[in-house]
């Protein structure tokens, strides 16, 4: 199955995505991020008001067999969480670029955005990374 | 370097993850994911190379005797074509290995798992001592697939000239399967009615092929050690090296019933005994999570804020869609109802004992 990239995210090298509105940020992981987590089973999320720095842990993904952290792409303020995601975690692996996001942040600084990979520049760090594999 | 497996090429082409397990590389997941390979199990069939697992044939006129010292089981009991569970112990009572005995004609089969073969084989050939008995290690010349689920008995009958319904359960014929002498045992690690198969190395391709075409209609899909782990999690049988190790005994283990004292001698049996006089100190209990987090093997269990424990094994339950745990506790924290916790990164979450095992076949999801 092919990977897909939604062009309107900016990626982190640990692949997860933000989707800037205003200055709000969408977070979630990346479609090559659950295609091999493979299926998710529980998400931690943290609490409304939770603040983190850019690449700091916010959450864990568990999936099957493992825990993996998740990043912040970005400085911000936590201001809405997937609750779906509490009874249906699956919906990561199904719609990791629409339902399955994890949260929504108020981002601290937009100028930290100028670090992500856009998702042409992501795509090609999967592509070298799958053919190395 | 791990070694791969007669169906290594085909496991790839259906898009399976390899891993090494035991020295093996075998599918820890194809395509659908463990989930749906576990669902495909409880719901339809599927089909495991389980070509790691060790086999080791004893013969000679001192077969039956040597065995009733090796094993925990009374081997004498089987009649031709039975099988049962039994355990290696050691004097002390902890487990070397938990194996399936076949007593097939002229021979016995034992199944071994692969992790401990080597170490399995030693233990066997010292414990030989002057009986009349030949013990042979037939791992390399033996493949064993499984086929687990409801529907496994209606892919495999065109398949055969056995009459498979009249092979109850722990029981096994030799008999042609897809043009291969095979021997066909009504066991399996999963909960489910099903088989495991025994065929020449050589066949593997031909009876998988053979499988697949003809349960993929039906539902089957081929499943890796992912799904492997989550159905016999469910069903609360013991993994080796998890929930029985050479420190652990059976009785701790809930699983008494695969020692028989009555038999007569045989190694670890008055350790044992002396352990069943005075009771386990600890015991094998089951979890289930009430509050939220994925337990794992090594997490810490509390009760009353103070350790009494860890997780053995905890995941996702996909049947029950729950979070499970089994974790060896003091006797007197193992009853049902008990509250207690798991430390989950830091945080503590809420848990209780539960009967086992989490799911029976008999009696659906109840625990």
């Amino acid at each position: 199955m092919a990977i897909r990239f939604d062009q309107k995210c900016l990626y982190t090298k640990s692949h997860e995505w933000i989707r800037v509105d205003d200055e709000f940020g969408y977070i979630g992981v990346s479609d090559y991020a659950q295609s091999q987590l493979s299926d998710v089973v529980y998400v931690e999320v943290p609490e409304v008001g939770d603040s983190f720095s850019q690449g700091e842990v916010f959450g864990v993904i568990e999936s099957v067999k493992a825990a993996s952290e998740l990043n912040l792409p970005v400085a911000g303020e936590v201001v809405e969480v997937n609750l779906d995601l509490e009874d249906t975690p699956e919906l990561v692996n199904k719609d990791p670029y629409g339902d399955g996001w994890l949260v929504k942040i108020a981002i601290e600084d937009l100028g930290e955005l100028d670090f992500l990979m856009d998702a042409k520049a992501y795509e090609a760090l999967i592509k070298r990374a799958q053919k190395q594999a | 370097m791990a070694q791969t497996t007669a169906l290594y090429a085909r496991h790839v082409a259906l898009g399976a993850r390899m891993v090494d397990f035991a020295g093996y590389m075998l599918p820890v997941q194809y395509l659908s994911g463990p989930v749906a390979e576990h669902h495909a199990v409880r719901s339809a069939v599927g089909l495991f190379d389980i070509d790691h697992m060790g086999q080791a044939a004893v013969s000679g006129p001192g077969a039956l005797s040597y065995l009733q010292h090796l094993l925990t089981a009374d081997i004498a009991a089987l009649a031709e074509g039975q099988a049962t569970y039994a355990f290696m112990c050691n004097p002390s009572g902890g487990t070397v290995d938990d194996v399936f005995i076949y007593r097939l004609p002229g021979r016995y089969m034992l199944a071994l798992n692969a992790a401990n073969l080597a170490k399995d084989l030693a233990w066997m050939r010292e414990a030989v001592g002057g009986c009349q008995v030949t013990v042979e290690d037939i791992s390399p010349g033996t493949y064993m697939l499984a086929l687990q689920g409801p529907a496994a008995q209606a892919i495999l009958q065109p398949l055969t000239n056995a009459d498979l319904a009249g092979i109850k359960r722990h029981c096994a014929i030799e008999a042609d399967l897809a043009g291969t002498r095979t021997l066909i045992g009504r066991t399996g690690y999963t909960g489910e009615d099903g088989y495991e198969l025994y065929l020449p190395a050589v066949a593997a391709e031909t009876v998988w092929d053979a499988l697949l075409d003809a349960g993929t209609p039906q539902g089957l899909l081929p499943a890796g050690l992912a799904a492997r782990d989550s159905l016999r999690f469910e069903a609360c049988l013991p993994l080796y090296g998890q929930e029985l190790d050479e420190d652990i005994s059976p009785l701790a283990a809930g699983l008494g019933w695969a020692v028989k004292f009555d038999k007569g001698a045989f190694i670890g049996r008055e350790a044992l005994l002396a352990e069943q006089r005075a009771g386990s100190p600890t015991k094998l209990a089951g979890l289930r999570l009430t509050g939220r987090g994925v337990p794992r093997h090594g997490y810490p269990v509390l009760a009353d804020g103070e350790v009494v424990g860890h997780v053995t094994s905890g995941m996702y339950a996909p049947t029950l869609d729950g979070f499970y745990a089994l974790a060896y506790l003091p006797a007197d924290k193992t009853e049902p109802g008990t509250p207690l916790a798991i430390e989950i990164r830091g945080k503590l979450v809420e848990a209780q004992v539960v009967n086992r095992p989490f799911y029976s076949r008999k009696r659906g999801v109840y625990a």
